[in-house]
């Protein structure tokens, strides 16, 4: 028990189980959905198998939803843009996910929002990469699980915004972010960013919003505005 | 273009994305600068989502049942109730007001 190496690794579990259990639920959802804009099983399936990032997911099903076949190109423009934010969590996750290419192949998969949240909140090597390989496990397992249950009981489910899975999933967002907000120069950003994508959600395509937003962390990233405090305390 | 082609260019190129980060070499994040931009992004990013997922909808910025549920949710991640509870207090929050309106 006095070993901190087996208790960080243990609090990065319980964080991953936390995480990964009430995502990997809301697959049920985009299962559902997926259905609902006119994918088979197996389409359905296949995305969350193979593209397994939530937001562009959901952004594709969502343009395919409105547009069919024919809006083919956005869907694929909209689903790569909300993928872009990956390519800057594996910038974040990179450096301590060790081994050869296969392993860093299978770690890039994996390489997601709730991967990153929970892995770069851990405090030591040890707990950085138990968070980041059991957060991927579990929801990489139960988000394919949920999907497919999702897409069977589709029909049967209808409106799954009834049940309260939309508000649920807004609520693990806010609780991966709620860690983060311990200094002026965070909390900033995430205000800015929220109105940012509050004034663009209602004029520009799914997915462009928070894109937008993240210039905001650019901007104040590069300046370090309001960084001084931090610096100091 | 056919739905599966689409989904399979789509995949190809959120997967190429996720890689990509790998390709950069790690000395790039541990200098102050890009490593503060690469944290405030997820920051930036979660809260984006946050209100995408709370007031989007198909006619611009709705507001509904998932409002006093996210509100509840910032109640209880104060008092450092447990993740997965307060996700499930919202969802049941947003279904009983969905239910009873």
């Amino acid at each position: 028990m006095s070993d901190p190496a087996v208790i960080e690794r243990r609090a990065a579990i319980r964080a991953s189980f936390a995480v990964g259990l009430a995502v990997a639920a809301y697959g049920i959802s985009f299962g559902a959905l997926a259905v609902a804009s006119g994918l088979d099983l197996w389409q359905t399936c296949f995305l969350s198998l193979v593209m397994f990032s939530g937001g562009s997911q959901f952004a594709v099903i969502g343009i395919l939803a409105s547009g069919g076949a024919a809006a083919g190109g956005a869907a694929i423009a909209s689903g790569a843009l909300l993928g872009t934010r990956n390519a800057l969590y594996a910038l974040r996750v990179a450096p301590f996910i060790g081994g050869p290419w296969p392993k860093k192949i299978l770690a890039a998969h994996w390489t997601i929002d709730e991967t990153t949240a929970v892995s770069t909140a851990q405090k030591t090597l040890v707990g950085q990469r138990a968070g980041f390989w059991w957060t991927g496990a579990i929801i990489y397992i139960g988000w394919n699980l949920t999907t497919l249950l999702g897409a069977l009981i589709g029909d049967l489910l209808g409106d799954v915004s009834q049940f309260g899975l939309d508000a649920a999933a807004a609520a693990a967002f806010l609780g991966l972010l709620w860690p983060r907000l311990i200094q002026l120069q965070p909390v900033a950003v995430a205000i800015g960013a929220a109105v940012v994508a509050a004034a663009l959600l209602p004029f520009v395509p799914a997915g462009i919003p928070v894109l937008a937003a993240a210039v905001v962390a650019v901007v104040v990233g590069l300046t370090n505005w309001l960084g001084g405090r931090e610096a100091t305390s | 273009m056919t739905i599966w082609q689409t989904l399979i260019l789509a995949s190809i190129a959120v997967l190429a994305l996720k890689l990509l980060g790998y390709l950069v070499p790690p000395s790039l994040v541990e200098k102050p600068t890009p490593a503060r931009v690469a944290n405030l992004l997820t920051v930036a990013l979660l809260s984006a989502l946050i209100v995408v997922q709370t007031f989007g909808g198909s006619t611009g910025i709705v507001v509904d049942a998932r409002i006093p549920a996210l509100l509840l949710a910032a109640g209880l991640f104060a008092l450092r109730v447990p993740f997965i509870i307060v996700v499930a207090a919202a969802a049941v929050t947003a279904a009983l007001i969905r239910l009873w309106t």
